[in-house]
This record gives C-alpha cells, structure tokens and sequence, in this order.
C-alpha cells in the first residue's frame, strides 16, 4: 500500500517554502503555549445523541487543545457529522456535557455556539454570492451609524480579517466572482471576525483545486500558530496525515481510539475506520483486452476548443483519466456522451462514425456516462428505484410508445439482485438512498442498456468505504465481460487500484499516457503539473 | 434485504404509502365531495337536474383548459396565455364564420391550427431560446388579447341563429337517461372531456413519453442524462396545452353565442392552473395526475356554483373565497407532506 498515498499527499511533500517557514514559526510558538496550556478549549463529555430509534452517537468524549488541529474521521454515518452539529449548536446531545474552557455550557442555538467561539463552516458555503465580500463577513452583525450601515467601517474590519487569512482582495468584490478557495477563504475570515477560538471545517477541500488547497492549508497553519483550534473533516486522508496533529476516529456513532501525529499513517487510519484489515482493498485481475472500441482523433470539446484530444480504448479494457480539477477531464467526458458536443475532430464506436451531437445517440451506439453529480444529473430524486433503473431502456422496450410493465419489473428487478441495490423496496424514492445505493442506481440503469462503453466520472464520491469496493469488484467484472471503461478519478489510490492504462491530462491537453507497469506516483504528478515526461517514466512517446 | 415488499407493514405504514400514492386525489374528491354536500343541503336548487348539467357542462370546458395547463405545470413551467388564447379562438370562430362568410371546416380548421401554431412558438421560445415560460408566456396573454381585439375591432361576435348544428357540439344535451322532461341529459362536452381526459391519462401513465415529461420535470438534467429529448417534450406539453385552449375556446363561444373580445376568457389561464395545482400538480413539476385535474376543474366549477346559490350576496367577493379554498387545499396538503417526512425519518432510523 506504499503507492497508495493521495496526490496531495505528495504535493505538501514538495510543500511551498511560505508554508516551510509557517511551520518552523508555529513549532516555536506552540512550545511555548504548551507551556502555559492548563485546561483544554473545548472538552466533550460522554455525549450521547438518540434519535427516535437509533443512536447516533454514543457516548464520545474528546478533548480539544488551544493551537491544535484535530481531525475527526470515520466512514459514512460514522456520527461525525452529528457530533459537528452538536458542538455548533445545530442540534443538542440527548445525554453528555460540552465544557468551554472548563465552563459546562449547552447550546440551544448557533448563536450561542458562536457566542462562546465555535463556529461550524460548512462543506457547501453559506455566503450570499450577490453580496459583497465585507458585507458577507458582517451579515447579520452590521455596524451601524446612526441606524444605517457604517461602509467604512464594515470595509475597515473585513480587510483585518481579510489580511488574517491571507486573501488579498478588496472587501468590495462580488463573492460571486471568486474562487470557490477564496470563497472559502471569506467563509474563514467570517468566522474569526466572530472571534472564534474554534474552527470546525467540514470537508473543506472537497471542492478546491490543489493550489487552493495548499493556500487553505497555509492559512489553517496559520491560525493555529495564533492559538485557534481546528476540528478538520476529510475523507481525504492524505490531507489528514499532513495536517492533523491528532486524529479521532467515530465508528458506528463511537469513539474508537485516537492517533497521535506520530502514529498517522494512511493504513491505520483506514483500519481503525473501517474495524478491519484491508489490505487487499482492491481486486485486481489482469483485463483480456479485445480489438479496440473507441477510436478518438483530434477531437476538440467545447471546453478546449484549441486542443485536439486522441485516444483509443479496447474492448474489456480499464482506462483511467488522471489529473487535477479543471485539466478538462469531466469535459471531455461529457463530450463523448453527447451532451456537450464536440466543437470539431473524428470520433468510431461501432456503427457511430462520427462524435455524438446528443444523448441519445450516444446511448444508442452504446456510449454511457454515470456523471459525478448524481443527485444534479444521475437521477430523477422523485422517482423510485424501479423508474430511474428503467429510464434509459423504455424506449428499447416500447411497442408503439407504450410502456412494457414486465420488462421494467424485470430490468428493476434484475439490476436491483446484480447491484445489491438495498432499498426497501422497488417503490422507493431513490432522494433517501445513501449515495452508494443512488450510484448503484445509476449503474443500474446504464448496465440494462448493455452498453460498449461505460465512462464514470469520479465514480466513488461520498460513498463509504464498503460501497466503494463493491462499485471497484463490478468494474473489474464488466471489464472481464468485454466493456470498455473510461474513468475519471481525483484519488489516486483508484488509478491505482483499477487503470489497465492511465492517461493524465493538463489544462485540457492528454500530456501523457501511461501503462500500468509504469504508473507511479510521481509519473502521474509530473505529467498532472505539465511536466516533463520523459523524467518520469522509462518510456511514453 | 434487497427488496422486501411490503407485505407486512404495519397499518399506519401502509396508509402512509396509500396517502403518498393516491393520497392527493382522495383529498381533493373529499373537498369535492364535501363542497358538494353542503351545498345540497344548504339551498334545494343544487340537486336539481338543470343544475347539475349546467355544472357537469361547465367542469367538462374548464376540464380541458386544466388538462393542457397540467401537462406544461408537469414539466415545471407555467402556461398563462390560456384566457386569450381562449379569447382569440373565441372571437375568430364567428368573425371568420359570420363576417368572412369562410366554411365550417376551414374556419374550425384554421383556428386550431392557429392555436397549435401559438402552443409552439411558447415551445420553441421557451426550449430553444430557453426564454422563461412565466415571461414567453405573460407576453402572449397580453399579445393574443391584443390582437383578438384589433381584429374585431374590439367587437362582440357571435353566431346569431346560424350554425346550429356545429353550436350542437357544445350546448347538445344526450339523452343518456331517456327523453322524459325531467331526466338528466348528459351535456356533449362531457364526451369530448371523457375522450381527451382518456387520451392525456394513457399518454402520461402508459406511454413512455409521459414518463419522460414528469421526468424531466423533475430533473431536466438527469433526464437529458438519460438520453430523453427534453426539448422536443416541453415542446410538445406546450403544443398541446395551446390547441386545448384553443379547443377550449371554440367550445365556449359556441356554447355562449357570443365573445366580448375585452373579457372573454378572461382569468381562464388562472382557473386551469388553480385546478391543476388542486388535482395534486406541483409547480415544481415532475408530479400530477388527470384525474385529479379534472376533479380540480370541478371544484373550481362547484365552489362558484355554491356562492351563487347559497351566499348570492357574496357575490362580489367570489374571488377571495375561491381564492381561500385554494390557499387552505395548499396548507393542508403542504402539513400531510411534513407529516409524511417527519414518519419517514423516524422509520428511516429504525433500521441502523
């Protein structure tokens, strides 16, 4: 499992020299807190949270330092998030106590919450994008002057904060015209202008690109230099085994043990996440490839429209897009299904000769796409499981544009048994699936197309670990049964894990392809920065 | 647990999935009914047989003005040009009959065409310049109005003494019970109504194509994921939405004898949404049912019918009560869904 540390993990390897020096200033400031440190910021008490039924959680304690970033972990419904709300006061624990600074406190709203210095950034971003970005930092908490609101001031203060968490933009910008990352980064400075001694971000990361992520790192680095502490969500490990200086890890709404920076290593983290060994995560099986399926030539997505792409895939064969958020991977996906069709070039899927210009010619010649947003794009959230895994084969089982009930009872039916779909029944609305059921769901309805080619865009996200497998086990299945398959993943371990043959894209060009003996992380990482190729690996002209 | 049916579910369980399911057409033929029954007993001309065929007749026209604005509310757009295209149909059948002198076939010929023709210029406006069908819409109820009355030059129209045997199409009672004096006669509309009301339902719940409107009124994108033609879908529900106004229309001028252009049809588009929201259509899309519109369209039709019956001098004020019946169906219907969310959850975490 050596190879199977994230892209991020490799990229604070290299981390940047501001980020070097921020360490060696807070090593020193944090002896001497230390020092001085008597009780801790927050302390959690055997809290308990039941719902009607069920327990969420069950009594966790923790303990949280002045200065310390602690990250909290655990696989889906793990409690994680529920023992989140609870300390932002979101919804309040059924049995336990919360002690702030040695003082027992119990929140019964944010307000109070953010009263005593904890503040809860949630993963999607609560800022209004037509406001501006000081009068997103004081929403709610306007100064005034003589009844009306203080401008300057509001200026004045946001670009304190601003200046704290290292985003240089003029407290009048649109936050709708920045990054998500600095969007985040305003998010940041909201909170300290609430003077919060407690950061809890909620998988931050999820949707910034890798400089965002180094900066959003400098600038937790920073803080806890200045003595705020931060609980960190992530399913991103690698970002944990960087950051964290301690880890607690819920299973089943539980305390299961804690590591200490010393102690953080992907695989125990793993292992104390999931109960069990796994070292054997994934199934690897050698792939018989066929004659070629998709034969891709200098086609241009409107995404890139001045960079020519070409490619071929064969039958039964794995192939894996690597790369980092925005190098025009998903785009040329959706390309090649049709729904953003391809500006010029050629494209041959069997009888397909040229690049589909919608949907449903793709689907027809074969081409299936299970996009990253399910719930945007995947599925129809009203409907059940047995109409959303029926969609795309009513067509090819109507007589006349009439509905043929068997066959989508048999289509339900079958891909529910082949999927393990658990749902309590056919009937049910997929909206309240877990994300592993939904991303069945959307295979399912895919797999009853009998499709030549299946792409997946980031097929894993928010799916727990045992889902995960399972989705990895059926790839390799559909790849021994002759269907090509093109993936785009961000985590590395499922390059890795599934790629028969890798191609690594950079600001919207291929810049490098790589077989599987000479994948490596660093290969990837070059080619993924537009780097060198031939540096990294022993031969891919 | 793949899939256990529900078999053994627990009676609550089992009404909470009844509810869900047909819940919204037993609750809107409950107020029906209940409307219905207060109104027999509060005044004795409700029962009788020239009332309830002047109602039946009335549900039937406004029945197929809702069933079009249903099939454009499912795919999560709003259809508000209905009352003048009623209008405009209205006023054109007789000015093309009796001014023009033109041919029965032609003119009825010409004016539906002119009403599909309007259904898919919304449609195009609204798939392939993706306009909003609020905005696309609104400028065609004041367009249609407009021009209805430039053409009459603002002139009431009608058929005088002629036409009998097409006006028969729309004020024909059948003798469905015999040719006694008294007897109830079943009034022609009803018939067309059964008939399209039959076709919209087929093609909503058997065909694949309404499957793939509520769909994509749902999602549009995940459906155009799937591989369906979202476009040429909403362009159709806009179609037929406007050739049933138009239908509509003609139906009423016939049945009248005669159209105000500055009033005829007017608040009809508000009438057809009202009753496909109350036969269970959610503005949002993706959801609805045309047995619950045409029930929608009747109690639409009763509700005026009981104030002018039972509360004549509440005449004026029509509109509020109308309006407060909708309101109150709204905020039952909105508390049964938090009631079925809030049973949801709790049975969601009794399974760990």
């Amino acid at each position: 499992m050596k190879r199977s540390t994230t892209i991020i993990n490799l990229f604070c390897a290299l981390a940047s020299r501001r980020q070097f020096m921020a360490l060696v200033a807070s090593s020193q400031a944090r002896i001497s807190m230390s020092e001085t440190q008597s009780s801790p910021v927050l302390e959690v008490r055997r809290v308990g949270k039941k719902f009607p039924s069920v327990k969420a959680l069950d009594d966790v304690s923790l303990e949280l330092q002045a200065g310390e970033v602690l990250a909290v972990i655990g696989e889906n419904g793990a409690g994680k998030s529920t023992l989140m709300k609870i300390l932002a006061g979101v919804e309040s624990p059924t049995s336990g106590e919360l002690y702030v600074e040695g003082q027992p406190r119990s929140f019964s709203s944010v307000e109070q919450a953010l009263q005593a210095g904890i503040s809860l950034i949630h993963q999607e971003l609560n800022l209004s994008t037509n406001l501006e970005v000081g009068a997103n930092i004081f929403l709610g908490r306007e100064p005034t002057r003589f009844g009306l609101i203080d401008g300057r001031k509001v200026e004045r203060e946001a670009m304190k904060f601003l200046k704290m968490v290292g985003l240089d933009v003029s407290p009048r910008t649109l936050v709708g015209k920045l990054s998500i990352g600095k969007q985040q980064l305003v998010e940041i400075a909201k909170a300290l202008s609430t003077r919060a001694r407690v950061l809890i971000m909620d998988e931050p990361t999820s949707s910034l690109s890798q400089h965002e992520t180094e900066t959003l790192f400098g600038v937790v680095t920073a803080l806890r230099d200045r003595g705020v502490s931060v609980i960190y969500i992530s399913h991103r490990l690698g970002e944990i085994e960087e950051l964290a200086d301690r880890v607690v890890v819920l299973r089943d709404g539980r305390y299961v043990g804690q590591l200490s920076r010393d102690e953080l290593n992907h695989d125990a983290m793993v292992s104390m996440m999931v109960g069990r060994d796994v070292s054997k995560f994934y199934h690897r099986a050698a792939h018989e490839t066929g004659a070629e399926v998709l034969t891709v030539d200098q086609l241009r997505t409107p995404a890139n429209p001045r960079l020519p792409l070409s490619f071929s895939i064969r039958a039964g064969e794995i192939v894996g897009i690597a790369g980092l958020v925005g190098a025009g991977r998903s785009e040329l996906l959706t390309t090649l299904f049709g729904v953003t069709p391809a500006v010029a070039g050629s494209m041959r899927l069997g009888r397909l000769s040229h690049p589909p210009r919608t949907t449903v010619e793709a689907i027809e010649a074969g081409i299936v796409l299970a996009p990253e947003d399910r719930r945007l794009t995947g599925l129809i959230l009203s409907m059940s499981v047995k109409r959303n895994l029926s969609l795309a084969t009513l067509r090819r089982d109507a007589t006349l544009g009439f509905l043929n009930r068997s066959s989508e009872n048999r289509v339900s039916h079958d891909m529910s048994k082949l999927l393990q779909i658990k749902s309590s029944g056919d009937d049910q609305v997929v909206q309240y699936l877990s994300g592993g059921n939904q991303q069945k769901v959307v295979l399912g309805k895919w797999l009853a197309t009998k499709p030549r080619l299946l792409m997946l865009d980031e097929p894993t996200r928010g799916i727990d670990v045992g889902a995960k497998e399972e989705i990895y086990k059926l790839m390799h299945e559909l790849a021994g049964q002759g269907v090509a398959i093109l993936f785009v993943s961000s985590e590395m371990e499922e390059i890795f894990g599934l790629s028969d043959r890798t191609l690594v894209m950079h600001e919207g060009r291929i810049t490098g392809e790589l077989a599987q003996e000479q994948l490596s992380e660093a290969a990837v990482m070059n080619l993924a920065t537009g780097g060198n190729p031939s540096t990294s690996s022993r031969t891919s002209a | 647990m793949t899939s256990t049916q529900s078999t053994t579910d627990s009676l609550p369980r089992r009404i909470a999935t009844r509810l869900r399911t047909g819940g919204k057409i037993y609750g809107i033929l409950g107020l029906l009914v209940m409307i219905c029954a207060y109104t027999a007993i509060a005044s004795d001309r409700f029962l009788l047989v020239g009332n309830v065929e002047n109602l039946v007749h009335r549900t039937a026209l406004f029945g197929i003005l809702s069933i079009g604005a249903a099939l454009v509310i499912i795919t999560g757009g709003i259809d508000l040009s209905i009352g003048s295209v009623v209008c405009l149909v209205g006023v054109l059948l007789p000015y093309l009959l009796v001014e023009h002198q033109w041919s029965v076939p032609v003119a009825v010929t010409t004016v539906l065409a002119l009403s599909l023709g309007v259904g898919l210029v919304h449609g195009l406006l609204v798939t392939k310049l993706r306009l909003q069908p609020f905005v696309v819409t609104l400028c065609g109820l004041l367009f249609y109005r407009g021009l209805a009355r430039g053409i009459t030059n603002d002139q009431s129209q009608g058929f005088g003494l002629e036409f009998k045997g097409l006006r028969s199409i729309a004020t024909g009672r059948l003798p469905i019970f015999g040719e006694a004096e008294g007897a109830f006669h079943l009034p022609a509309t009803t018939l067309v109504l059964i008939i399209f009301a039959i076709v919209a339902a087929v093609f909503l719940n058997k065909t694949i194509y309404g499957r793939y409107l509520l769909a994509l009124g749902n999602n549009p994108e995940a459906a155009k994921y799937s591989g369906i033609n979202t476009d040429r879908m909403v362009l159709l529900a806009y179609a037929v939405c406007s050739t049933l106004a138009g239908f509509g229309g003609m139906l009423f001028v016939l049945d009248i004898n005669a159209a105000q252009p500055s009033d005829f049809g007017n608040f009809y588009e508000l009438y057809a949404i009202a009753a496909a929201v109350l036969g269970g259509c959610s503005l949002r899309g993706g959801e609805g049912s045309i047995l619950g519109v045409v029930i929608g369209a009747a109690v639409m039709v009763v509700l005026s019918n009981t104030i002018n019956l039972v509360h004549p001098k509440y005449q004026n004020i029509e509109f509020a009560i109308i309006g407060a019946v909708i309101l109150a169906g709204a905020i039952v219907d909105e508390l049964v869904r938090r009631w079925l969310a809030v049973r949801r959850a709790a049975r969601q975490s009794e399974k760990p």
